[in-house]
């Protein structure tokens, strides 16, 4: 089973079209990935469909790194 | 003694795009936007304005024209106008009375029905109901729409994305279906994220008559919606989503069409995308793809195709039909 930080980054791969090897845990999604306010509306909805999880607008407003999305998911996994 | 199953079907379709061409390139002059921004997150390259004489009814007249034409009918032969607008001439009476005039017919009914974007959808299945309980035969379903005039052109978010059009189509009753199943939705609580909250009272208008948007609340909605919607769609009428030949989706924004195609496992190329040409007419943009998609013969008689659209209400609906 993969941690959660590879199946993150592996999501954020594939929302925004970037090379998972060129994802660190700090990146930006909007500064470093290029992501737009689109994207990053794709990527909170692909994070809840893989961890099966509701992540509330304000919530997710504050999710904007790797780290962040990482923390989120550990902190509500399983709840 | 079995009584058959009367089935509405696709008679004919026609659209009309108002001749003014407004650009990305040409609106970027206006507001501080530009093409690329605009083309990247919603797939839009142009909108068509109506000319400031044109109402609704004159938009929803062409495009009625051509579909009676491409149907074979004439408007003597209809016992049913429905329009869905949200943009109508006036308050009262409604487009599709006035349309009926502009068609030089009386004595049937018409309405108009009013779910914004899902418009179409909604007065498709009204009309499917009508023809199934044998309380017409030949229907003409018109989506027309000026929301340019409802549009702040000082706000960016919003004005880039919506034009003016109208697209239509013709139902005949047919034991050959057809109308296979129709799906509606709505759910009120979502009716602040998307709404243009104006009224008319004493005299005056209450409220701001332009169109607001939370568009990044409005896209999330869409996105998981249309998902439930299309597979919601092809359970009812029993057929697996392999079988699906055409998407023709509601025309607002490329993101949320693709996500919907990846939800249903379609291809690109079998998804009617015209959005690049006239932008976000609401009600009016399923009938004009159809249309469009019509005249260019891309469709196979027999073809499994799938109608949806979503807007303000929020309302949504689909329609699975056998072209």
């Amino acid at each position: 089973m993969e941690n959660i930080e590879q199946r993150v980054k592996k999501i954020v791969a594939e929302q925004l079209g970037v090379n998972e090897a060129d994802i660190k845990i700090d990146s930006s999604f909007v500064e470093d990935l290029g992501a737009d306010s689109l994207d990053t509306v794709e990527l909170v909805m692909a994070l809840e469909e893989e961890f099966e999880c509701e992540i509330p607008d304000e919530e997710a407003e504050k999710i904007t790194n790797v780290q962040q999305a990482v923390d989120y998911v550990k902190a509500h996994l399983g709840k | 003694m079995r009584s058959t199953q009367i089935y509405a079907r696709i008679a004919g379709t026609g659209s009309y795009l108002p001749e003014r061409v407004l650009g990305n390139a040409e609106l970027a002059q206006q507001v501080e936007t530009s093409d690329e921004w605009i083309v990247t997150r919603t797939g839009i390259r142009q909108r068509h304005i109506a000319a400031p004489d044109e109402l609704t009814s004159d938009l929803a007249l062409k495009a009625a024209q051509a579909a009676l034409a491409s149907a074979g009918v004439t408007a003597a032969d209809l016992d049913l106008i429905i329009v869905a607008t949200t943009t109508p001439d006036v308050v009262f009476p409604s487009a599709a009375c006035i349309l009926q005039d502009k068609l030089g017919v009386h004595g049937c009914p018409a309405f108009d029905v009013q779910a914004v974007c899902a418009g179409f959808a909604y007065a498709l299945a009204t009309a499917d109901q009508f023809v199934r309980g044998g309380m017409a035969k030949t229907a003409l379903v018109v989506g027309a729409e000026v929301f340019s005039r409802i549009l702040d052109w000082d706000d960016r978010t919003t004005c880039v994305l919506f034009g003016d059009g109208a697209g239509a189509v013709v139902l005949k009753a047919s034991e050959e279906p057809g109308i296979l199943v129709t799906k509606l939705k709505a759910d009120g609580r979502y009716r602040d994220i998307l709404t243009t909250p104006a009224s008319i009272m004493h005299g005056d208008v209450r409220g701001k008559p332009f169109l607001h948007m939370d568009g990044q609340a409005v896209f999330k909605f869409a996105v998981k919606a249309l998902a439930e919607l299309a597979s919601e769609t092809l359970e009812a009428a029993g057929i697996a989503q392999s079988e699906l030949n055409w998407l023709v989706p509601h025309q607002a924004n490329i993101r949320i069409i693709e996500s919907t195609a990846r939800h249903l496992g379609l291809s690109m190329d079998k998804v009617v995308v015209t959005l690049a040409q006239h932008g976000n007419t609401s009600a009016a943009s399923i009938p004009l793809a159809l249309d469009h998609a019509a005249r260019e013969g891309r469709f196979q008689r027999g073809d499994l195709i799938m109608l949806e659209g979503i807007g303000g209400g929020f309302a949504w609906g689909s329609a699975l039909l056998r072209w």
